[in-house]
């Protein structure tokens, strides 16, 4: 199925959770804010939040430098 | 005041806008490359006082970015808020600016945030970042979260107890030595021009009386690769533990971001509280681009300018070429990260 991610559109399997989803992107959790569907998602919920088609994800990424 | 008449022209300050920030005091945590850009126009906007806290000296790699030094204050290896402080009496005599050397930690952030009507945050790592959190909550002062590596950057404003603090949406203190730093990946300036202008339009509409302005989000830029970006960060998370359960964890002595201990002469040991194992390899090859790196299963030596550091697979570090425990965390954060 296709979802939207950061506005693009991205292939991911059925069932793809978001916990999944990152840990697909090789992404670092403790550094990240995710959105669904314009909420945003705890990162204690990413295992139970399962992905349908057409949801829109956003991700950003909490960065250090100055 | 024909000095302001332009802003005063603008529909969103006029004349009470520009009469409130004539009465307030901004803290400008952290003058580097965004403390530069937010002094400056914080000074130029007519603000009526400005302090400044940064723990480093200027040198010559800061000044592609860092708008309020010069190159004789790198020859001279000038601390940067003295030579901010200089700058922004150059700029606009009216300001009263008070300026600090200083590292910032939970022994003096109470102290450097009290009387402040709003804190820009242009620190360089995230621990102090949940200090400065911590601190804002705490005291219910307002404060601009703002960040940048390579050609991205991302900024949020919080309002203690009325939008979401940084806990609300990072629950935990990232781990040390886990991210790319300005130090490791690099950073170019647009980047930096960009979140410290969000930041600084945010900071005048909070001091302006014009909070229903605020962009109320989580806002991400990257002038590289052209996307830009807004999460509505509505709510304030239930369970947070700063803003909703007032833990300040940060702010107790026992659990500050770093312990340091001087070890002879000219070596200190930077240990980050929070213990983990780091991947040395990685770390190593972020370090190549920032000097000369040596790794072995145990340790990754860099060598950077006059200073050494030696990173151990538990985040500790043994900072060579200094005894000054403010600069070597201040290297810590620059290199490893925290």
């Amino acid at each position: 199925m296709q979802i939207r991610l950061n506005g693009e559109t991205k292939e991911v399997a059925d069932g793809t959770t978001l916990q999944r989803l990152v840990e697909q992107l090789s992404l670092a959790p403790d550094r990240l804010a995710v959105e669904l569907n314009c909420e945003v998602i705890r990162r204690t919920d990413w295992p139970r939040v399962t992905l349908f088609e057409g949801d829109r994800v956003e991700i950003v990424h909490f960065v250090g430098g100055g | 005041m024909e000095r302001y008449s332009r802003q005063v022209l603008f529909d969103g300050i006029g004349e009470e806008g520009q009469r409130r920030l004539r009465e307030s005091r901004a803290l400008v945590v952290g003058c580097g490359a965004l403390g530069s850009a937010q002094a400056e126009m914080l000074a130029r906007a007519g603000i009526g006082r400005l302090r400044i806290v940064d723990r480093d000296f200027v040198e010559e790699s800061n000044l592609q970015r860092q708008t309020m030094f010069t190159e004789r204050d790198a020859r001279e290896r000038v601390p940067k808020a003295v030579a901010a402080g200089r700058r922004v009496a150059e700029i606009n005599s009216d300001v009263e600016c008070e300026t600090e050397v200083a590292d910032v930690s939970q022994s003096n952030v109470e102290r450097l945030i009290e009387g402040c009507d709003v804190v820009l945050d242009g620190t360089d790592n995230f621990a102090t970042r949940f200090l400065l959190n911590d601190a804002c909550v705490k005291h219910g002062v307002a404060w601009v979260y703002g960040a940048a590596v390579g050609s991205y950057g991302v900024t949020m404003t919080v309002r203690p107890r009325v939008t979401p603090c940084l806990r609300c949406v990072f629950a935990e203190v990232p781990a040390a030595a886990s991210a790319p730093t300005c130090d490791t990946a690099g950073v170019i300036m647009p980047i930096i021009s960009v979140v410290a202008a969000v930041q600084v339009a945010e900071s005048l509409k909070l001091l302006a009386g014009r909070a229903e302005s605020l962009h109320g989000g989580l806002l991400q830029f990257d002038v590289w690769r052209n996307e830009w970006r807004r999460i509505a960060i509505k709510e304030r998370a239930p369970d947070c533990a700063t803003c909703v359960l007032g833990r300040f964890e940060t702010l107790e002595a026992e659990s500050g971001d770093m312990t340091t201990v001087l070890c002879g002469r000219d070596a200190v040991q930077v240990s980050p509280r929070r213990a983990s194992r780091i991947d040395l390899e990685a770390l190593a090859g972020r370090l190549r681009a920032a000097g000369e790196v040596k790794v072995n299963p145990y340790l990754v030596r860099l060598r950077a300018g006059e200073y050494e550091l030696t990173v151990f697979e538990d985040a500790r570090a043994i900072v060579r070429g200094t005894d000054d425990v403010g600069l070597a965390r201040s290297l810590y954060a620059r290199y490893v990260g925290t």
